[in-house]
C-alpha cells in the first residue's frame, strides 16, 4: 500500500515537472530550483508534511522532499537552539544527502567517462 | 516589444505553429511512470530500514543516501541518460536525478582537470539548488523563529 502510494503521490510531482519542462522554456536546472524552492515554502507553510503523510517516499524523494528536509530542520533546531538554530538546522538534517551526493558524485565521475552519445 | 513591425509579428506567430509541439500526453505518462517507479523504489527501500527497527523519520536519510548512490552509479554507466531520454522530468525531479546532475557535467569535464573539471563542473546544477534550498530554508527558519519570539 505505501508503494503504490509512494508511486501515485511521487509520479504526480514528476508531472507537474513535465508540464513545466513542457508548457514553459524552464530547463531542468530551473525546475530544480523551483522544486526545491517550492517543497522549503510548502513546508514552512504547514502544507508539506500531508503529503509526505499520505505518499511517504513519493513525497521525500522528489526535489520538493529536499526543500521540505530542510525546513524541517531548521524548525527543530530553533526550538532547541533558538537563532543559532537558523543556520545549523537546515543543513544538519541534509548532511547524509549532501555528503552523499559530493561523496558517490565525485567518486562515479573520476570512475567512469562520458559514453558516446 | 512594441517595436515589431506587422510582419514581424506575422513571422514570429507563424514560426509559434510552425515548431513542434512536445507530445504532451505522451510526456507526461512517461514522467508519471518512472517518477512514480522511481519513488516507489524509495519506499521499499525505507521499508526496509523501518523493518530493521528505525522510524521513518529516521529511515529518511539512509534511503536518499542509497538513493544518490544508485543515481551516480546509473550516471556513471550511461544508463540513467537513456531512462532519462524516455522519461523526461520523472528522472530529473527525484533525488536520483540530482545525483545524476553532478556526475554527469562533472564527467564530461574530467579533461579540464580535477579541480576546474571534476570538482567545479560538480556543481553546475547542484550548486543552484543547494543555493536556493538553503537561502529560503533559512528565510523560512528566520520567520520561524521571529514569530515564535
Amino acid at each position: 500500500m505505501d508503494v503504490i502510494n509512494a508511486f501515485i503521490v511521487g509520479g504526480l510531482i514528476c508531472v507537474i515537472g513535465q508540464i513545466l519542462m513542457d508548457a514553459t522554456k524552464l530547463t531542468p536546472a530551473h525546475v530544480l530550483v523551483f522544486f526545491v524552492t517550492s517543497g522549503a515554502v510548502l513546508s514552512g507553510i504547514g502544507l508539506y508534511q500531508p503529503l509526505v503523510d499520505i505518499g511517504k517516499a513519493g513525497a521525500t524523494i522528489p526535489l520538493t522532499g529536499f526543500g521540505h528536509n530542510l525546513v524541517t530542520g531548521v524548525i527543530q533546531d530553533v526550538d532547541e537552539y533558538g537563532l543559532l538554530g537558523v543556520f545549523t538546522g537546515g543543513l544538519r538534517a541534509a548532511a547524509g544527502g549532501i555528503t552523499a551526493a559530493i561523496v558517490f558524485g565525485y567518486l562515479m565521475a573520476v570512475i567512469f567517462n562520458p559514453k558516446p552519445k | 516589444m512594441s517595436a515589431f513591425t506587422k510582419e514581424q509579428k506575422d513571422y514570429q506567430k507563424l514560426v509559434k505553429q510552425k515548431r513542434p509541439k512536445p507530445p504532451m500526453l505522451k510526456n507526461i505518462i512517461a514522467a508519471f511512470a518512472v517518477g512514480g517507479t522511481i519513488c516507489a523504489i524509495g519506499q521499499v527501500i525505507l521499508n526496509f530500514f523501518v523493518s530493521r527497527g528505525m522510524t521513518p523519520e529516521q529511515a529518511g536519510a539512509p534511503t536518499s543516501i542509497i538513493m544518490i548512490f544508485l543515481g551516480a552509479l546509473l550516471t556513471g554507466l550511461g544508463v540513467y541518460d537513456k531512462i532519462g531520454k524516455f522519461a523526461g522530468a520523472g528522472s530529473v525531479v527525484p533525488i536520483t536525478g540530482f545525483a545524476n546532475s553532478i556526475v554527469s557535467p562533472a564527467m564530461e569535464f574530467k579533461r579540464e582537470g580535477y579541480v576546474f573539471g571534476v570538482a567545479a563542473k560538480m556543481f553546475v546544477i547542484a550548486g543552484p539548488v543547494l543555493v536556493y534550498g538553503i537561502n529560503s530554508a533559512t528565510i523560512i527558519g528566520l520567520i520561524y523563529y521571529l514569530i515564535k519570539l
